[in-house]
């Protein structure tokens, strides 16, 4: 008793605690998104199927980042740093399929 | 059993404050901090080799979706499935060091040492059978139905001889539709044909090169793992590892993201 007690004062500041039910019900999701992507990639969609494929990749790795990472949770500071992240790649992305994609469109010598 | 003290003793379920923090708070935040910076440049290294990988699927689809019918995508789907509920028991380690139940997190980290030792016995698995097939790239690398394949002619054989309910290009191997895919107006490109076999093997380098760092990663995270359950154990930690242990936990649940990007990458191009 008394270390409940105890524990749960050492811990009032810095945590919030999420319930097990939580963690379970993102789990089931989790596992019902991965059947999805995998029946998915069966399905006659034509040209969809990266577009399916990455929305539910993005949708999984935001609830696992959310939270079992806590960062639905977290600090201010650590929100900008996750999201940055994913800002980067998308610059990275971003900038390097624009380049690619382009080359062909204008018929520039050493391009 | 033990009676609570009030110093900051492991036994008391409090965290040592060390002298160059205000409060545990900062103190935590600090060290969660400190790793999400390391995940950040960890992002940064992936996206490297996913951004190479879009480049060339753009350029070749036609080889990237051949190579991709090599990778089995149940079994990838079963090491997904264990990357997952790892991440749940480690989700629950963390939870129990929260909660201050020393017993629960021994339990769910040796949960997490279970699934991921299983994932990576799979995806050994898949790597023997992988390199069995000539498909490991280098000098030994073959592409499936080429005039160097040593099965080519035997797997025609059996074509032959089979159903056939599925038409010619069915059974077509790697080798004659890459062929295909390279024709222009009923002539061969030969330029295109041979940067299409090229991109072939290359897809098998990005495949092997992305799942071996992930690999890397997760027998690093298991090392971990098994640190973190003796030292759990012998009480080492100052509380219950609270901050530690859920440092431990970001890095783990990366891992699981990172993977969670490279399945449908590798092994579900349709």
């Amino acid at each position: 008793m008394s270390e409940l007690h105890q524990s749960s004062e050492a811990h009032e500041q810095s945590h919030h605690v999420i319930a097990v039910k939580t963690y379970v019900m993102i789990y089931w999701v989790l596992m019902a998104l991965l059947l999805a992507t995998v029946l998915a990639s069966d399905m006659p969609l034509g040209g969809a199927h990266l577009l399916v494929a990455m929305t539910i990749a993005l949708i999984k790795a935001i609830l696992i980042v959310l939270f079992f990472m806590h960062v639905y949770y977290s600090a201010p500071l650590t929100w900008v740093t996750a999201v940055g992240s994913f800002l980067w790649v998308g610059l990275l992305l971003g900038f390097l399929l624009s380049d690619y994609f382009t080359r062909g469109w204008l018929h520039i010598l050493g391009k | 059993m033990h009676t609570p003290s009030t110093t900051t003793s492991p036994e008391s379920g409090r965290q040592l404050l060390l002298h160059h923090f205000d409060d545990l708070e900062q103190q935590h935040l600090s060290s969660n901090l400190g790793m999400w910076f390391f995940l950040v440049s960890e992002v940064m290294f992936f996206s490297g080799l996913i951004a190479a990988y879009t480049v060339y699927r753009a350029w070749s689809p036609e080889a990237f979706h051949l190579a991709s019918r090599h990778m089995d995508k149940w079994l990838g789907f079963f090491n997904t499935w264990v990357l997952l509920t790892s991440s749940l028991t480690m989700a629950l380690a963390v939870r129990c060091s929260q909660v201050g139940d020393r017993r629960g997190i021994v339990r769910n980290l040796f949960l997490t040492l279970v699934f991921g030792t299983a994932f990576l016995g799979v995806k050994a698995t898949e790597y023997r059978t992988e390199i069995n097939h000539n498909l490991f790239p280098g000098k030994h690398f073959i592409v499936p139905g080429s005039p160097e394949d040593p099965h080519a002619h035997a797997a025609e054989g059996s074509h032959e001889g089979g159903e056939g309910h599925e038409g010619a290009a069915a059974h077509a191997s790697d080798y004659e539709r890459l062929r295909e895919a390279s024709t222009v107006d009923g002539k061969l490109d030969e330029e295109k044909f041979s940067r299409n076999k090229g991109h072939f093997q290359l897809m098998f380098v990005l495949y092997f090169f992305m799942t071996g760092v992930h690999a890397f990663h997760m027998i690093a995270g298991l090392a971990l793992v098994a640190l973190f359950i003796v030292l759990t154990q012998i009480k080492w930690f100052s509380g219950y590892g609270q901050t530690q242990i859920e440092v431990l936990g970001l890095y783990w649940h990366f891992v699981d993201v990172v993977w969670v990007f490279l399945y449908p990458l590798l092994y579900l191009i349709e």
